[in-house]
């Protein structure tokens, strides 16, 4: 069921800057969401995410830069005068009011005149019909989140905000909410502009995926493409895992750069590596490796990138298995093997050696350092952990 | 489109900020200056009687004046009444803590379901006349009443009767203010996370010790907030001093209505109250040094 | 024994709510005694007369009425000046907010007898005839404090989101006050109503200092103490307290209603099978 046919127009955030004293939470952002598009803002929190939505809602004021929605700048104008909608974090659907009111509310503000069909077509589109005279308090929290949507898009907006709508729900729910939030973006064609700091949410619900950091994107593009070609060093290890080496280029060969780390040689493909200068960071992600059994390491292709370790951590996950394998160097690697052929693993201890195909390697800025984008609560814990073990061991 | 969103001309954000400030003041000037009109220079002009002199000839007329020495007559003149109001207010006000405190416990703890219903029997009382609250307890205290008949047969009593003593005016303090205690109490209780206590318990920690160490203290808001709020209405209390007690335990608060009412001796009347203000302010404003002002109101 | 020590504070707050009604339980019964003499202090013999008179003695309900209209005029100035400060506190910003906080809060720190002493002297000074509009200028000026405690809790209890979503969903400043921000803070409001009528109604030392020959019910019945208090003045009194009792527990009622009807089985309607999963495990 289609709700619409109407044209919807692309939004554009111009030199968007938004300023709390000395604090810059969004720093002079240029983004163009495509009409009807699913679009993800997708970052740590205080990455400012969060703040530019708020701003594209009417919330709050930028310091400086322009809103527009196709030609029309909205800058200006204030929350209740935009045609713009929010799903909030949490929900904020008014305690005073049953569902029915809640959903009407917009409507009413808007001085539409018989609110009646329009609110049970919508309540019919989420699927809560049959809650429509109930008060917000006597729902669960599904059900919740899905009177938040339809609150907001009972009013066709030109774009539909959701900040972080999911957080609250566990995981199983979360995930049918995804699939439920993608179909109603596909029925009724609005903008949906989706900020969450969940990487894995980003990806399957959007078109396009926006990777923020510190007020600025560092990466925009189809989820598929940002994920197999970062282009820096906190998108690499911020949307999903990426094992990184420090190196400096040496040389070329064909298409491929030869670039040195820690003693080994590494090919790069040239098309594939972000940086003019030599000092380059070479990246795999965790799933394109294969852990082989150091015996068998002459059965590896020519071409194959390597590093040989030593498994310290094998991690059964059901679907896959993570390894963990330290190097001659001392870093610790992560491998994720699909659970293929049953019962093959390597054990804790065993000598192997790492190989994947230069096609899945990729080159990043050497400058930044490789722990850009972890989470440094992570590394933190890291510390600690060997910390304890250290004392633990000596005690 | 179902409606058409109006495009409104844009406003600039100072013009927005500075009418919000504007909106402040107007909505606080009214009810302000009602407080500055009838609390604040009242105590102004109570001071300034204070030290009026009297008009040659003419009883219980006065002139502005700067008889500082006044203030030495009245604490010359009342010093037992106002040692007297102190006592009485201090003995009710530990008594109304040691009542106190296991209700306000109990609710905000043990009372499950039942805790807003018994927050309603607690104020429940204060919706009868506070008058008549204190004249019943003529009736229950009186000399040939189960209460004082069996405590006069185990010689607990020295005067051999209760009402017309301190004891009766005492006790009648420490009823009538106990709700003001009971509910700071439990507000402050109320707000620590039994998980606190849980915690506790699981590092070792006896029930006693937790509540030493964990609930007490941080509870303590409350026992400050109880305190005074106790205190200080007993302390100018002479409602109970007059129908419970006997001339010899009149409190500072009936000294200053005699002199209001019954001898117009105005100047001597606002040095008292004003003495009696001023020592209690002492008390708030160390509550407020601690405390800051924004959990004030 | 050792159930005793484990229920030690239960029982110690169950005799504490006993000894709050005691005094309560005297004035009822009091009220249906028909007194040897003029003191109603001890039980003598039953009788509803006082029940059946309420009016038969001279100044009983003048004074009555006359409390109620200050109670509801007062209450009424009050609670607008307290509730336009209560937002004023908490909503926008504006210099000498701590001098503010004090003079909110110190009238209810101040001894009554200070108060209406001051009032008194205020009035004296400058002539001012003493009767119902002091009275309830005065009891106007004590009530602001409690209103704005009681309200400003209540705002400050409110979601800020709710009015962004008010905002967000096309509702003007005004109409976020009116649909959003008013309905929530209303039963804050009224609540400080409540207190502060009771207040206003049983006050007795402002009112006394600042009535002049007024007499309103708090202050009979301190002229009736020394003369013998009538027994009708018990049966007025018992009547206050059991509607303010019903009023009180009427709204304690009608909350533990609303939460029954939230742990009432939720019907599942008929709905696709994905969702209807979602829906049963939510």
């Amino acid at each position: 069921m289609t709700e619409q046919n109407r044209q919807v127009e692309d939004l554009h955030l111009q030199n968007l800057t938004k300023k709390f004293g000395e604090h810059t939470a969004v720093d002079t952002l240029n983004l163009t969401i495509p009409a009807g598009s699913f679009f993800a803002l997708l970052g740590a929190s205080g990455c400012g995410k969060t703040t530019t939505l708020r701003m594209v809602a009417g919330l709050e004021d930028p310091t400086e830069g322009t809103i527009s929605i196709g030609d029309r700048d909205i800058t200006g104008t204030r929350a209740f005068e935009r045609p713009v909608n929010t799903v909030f974090q949490s929900y904020a659907l008014f305690p005073h009011l049953d569902i029915f009111e809640n959903v009407a509310f917009g409507l009413r503000r808007r001085k539409v005149k018989d609110v009646k069909p329009q609110v049970e077509r919508m309540l019919e589109l989420v699927e809560l019909g049959s809650m429509a005279r109930r008060k917000p308090t006597q729902l669960s929290g599904g059900q919740q989140q899905r009177v938040a949507v339809a609150r907001a898009l009972i009013n066709q907006p030109d774009v539909l905000l959701l900040d972080e709508p999911l957080g609250a729900l566990d995981l199983k729910l979360r995930r049918q909410m995804q699939i439920e939030l993608k179909r109603i973006q596909t029925e009724v064609g609005t903008t949906f502009v989706h900020v969450t700091h969940d990487q894995e949410e980003a990806m399957t619900m959007a078109d396009t995926v926006a990777v923020m950091n510190s007020g600025r994107i560092e990466q925009l593009g189809h989820p598929a493409d940002i994920y197999e070609l970062p282009r820096t060093v906190f998108v690499a290890n911020f949307l999903g895992q990426s094992n990184l080496f420090q190196g400096h280029k040496t040389g070329v060969s064909g298409e491929d750069y030869v670039v040195s780390a820690h003693a080994q040689n590494f090919a790069v493909p040239s098309a594939r590596t972000f940086t003019d200068g030599d000092s380059i960071i070479v990246g795999v992600r965790p799933e394109k490796m294969t852990v082989l059994d150091a015996s068998d390491a002459g059965g590896i292709p020519e071409h194959h990138n390597r590093v040989a370790g030593r498994v310290t951590d094998v991690s059964y996950m059901g679907v896959s298995t993570q390894y963990l394998v330290m190097t001659s160097w001392d870093q610790e690697l992560t491998v994720f093997e699909q659970n293929v052929v049953v019962g093959d693993r390597s054990a804790v201890g065993d000598e192997v050696v790492i190989h994947w195909s230069p096609r899945h390697t990729f080159g990043l800025n050497g400058a930044a350092g490789t722990s850009v984008g972890v989470d440094p609560d992570v590394l933190e814990l890291e510390a600690v952990n060997q910390a304890l073990a250290a004392d633990v061991v000596e005690g | 489109m179902a409606a058409v969103i109006p495009q409104a001309a844009a406003t600039k954000p100072s013009s927005v900020a500075a009418r919000k400030s504007r909106t402040g003041y107007l909505l606080l000037f009214p009810g302000i200056a009602w407080l500055g009109v009838f609390f604040a220079i009242p105590l102004v002009t109570l001071f300034a009687t204070s030290l009026q002199t009297p008009i040659e000839g003419k009883t219980g007329k006065y002139q502005p004046g700067f008889a500082v020495g006044n203030y030495a007559d009245a604490i010359a003149q009342y010093w037992p009444q106002f040692l007297r109001s102190f006592l009485y207010a201090g003995t009710a006000t530990l008594l109304a803590l040691a009542i106190a405190y296991p209700l306000a416990y109990f609710i905000a703890f043990r009372a499950g379901k039942w805790r807003s219903l018994m927050l309603v029997l607690v104020v429940a009382p204060s919706f009868a006349s506070f008058l008549l609250r204190t004249y019943a307890w003529k009736t229950i205290l009186a000399d040939d009443g189960v209460i004082t008949s069996t405590l006069n047969n185990l010689h607990l009593l020295p005067d051999g009767r209760i009402l017309n003593t301190w004891i009766a005016v005492v006790a009648g303090l420490t009823y009538n203010f106990l709700p003001f205690m009971i509910l700071p109490l439990y507000a402050a209780l109320e707000k620590i996370d039994p998980r606190f206590i849980e915690a506790a318990s699981d590092l070792y920690a006896s029930p006693v010790t937790a509540f030493r160490k964990i609930t007490w203290p941080l509870s303590l808001p409350g026992v400050v907030a109880g305190t005074l709020l106790t205190f200080i209405p007993a302390a100018g209390d002479y409602i109970n001093a007059s129908l419970l007690g006997s001339p010899k335990n009149r409190m500072i608060g009936n000294a200053i209505q005699n002199n209001f009412i019954e001898f117009r001796d105005y100047p001597m009347a606002s040095a008292l109250s004003f003495i009696l203000m001023a020592i209690i302010l002492v008390l708030v404003f160390t509550y407020i040094r601690r405390a800051g002002t924004e959990d004030l109101v | 024994m050792r159930w005793l020590r484990k229920n030690f504070i239960g029982i110690f707050a169950i005799l504490v709510l006993i000894y709050l009604f005691i005094p309560i339980a005297v004035i009822m019964v009091l009220s249906f005694n028909n007194p040897v003499g003029k003191f109603n202090l001890s039980w003598n013999e039953f009788s509803t007369d006082a029940w059946t008179g309420l009016c038969d003695v001279p100044g009983v309900c003048s004074s009555f009425v006359k409390s109620v209209e200050i109670g509801l005029m007062s209450t009424l100035f009050a609670t607008i000046l307290g509730t336009m400060i209560s937002f004023a506190l908490v909503r926008y910003r504006f210099r000498g907010r701590s001098t503010t906080n004090l003079l909110i809060f110190l009238p209810m720190a101040t001894p009554e007898v200070v108060m209406g002493a001051s009032l008194l002297a205020l009035f004296l000074n400058m002539k001012f005839p003493l009767g119902i509009l002091t009275i309830t200028v005065a009891h106007i000026m004590f009530i602001i404090s409690f209103v704005v405690v009681t309200v400003k809790a209540r705002l400050q209890g409110m979601d800020p989101r709710l009015e962004e979503a008010a905002r967000d969903l096309y509702a003007g400043p005004r109409a976020v006050f009116r649909y959003v921000t008013f309905p929530l803070v209303l039963p804050g409001i009224l609540g400080a109503a409540l207190l502060g009528f009771s207040l206003s109604f049983d006050d007795f030392i402002i009112s006394y200092f600042n009535a002049g020959t007024m007499v309103t019910f708090p202050i009979f019945i301190w002229g009736a103490a020394q003369r013998g208090i009538p027994v009708q003045v018990n049966a007025l009194a018992t009547l206050v307290f059991l509607i303010a009792l019903a009023i009180v527990l009427g709204g304690q009622f009608v909350n533990y209603r609303r939460r029954k009807k939230l742990e009432a089985p939720l019907a599942v309607p008929s709905a696709p099978p994905m969702v209807a999963d979602a829906m049963s495990r939510s």
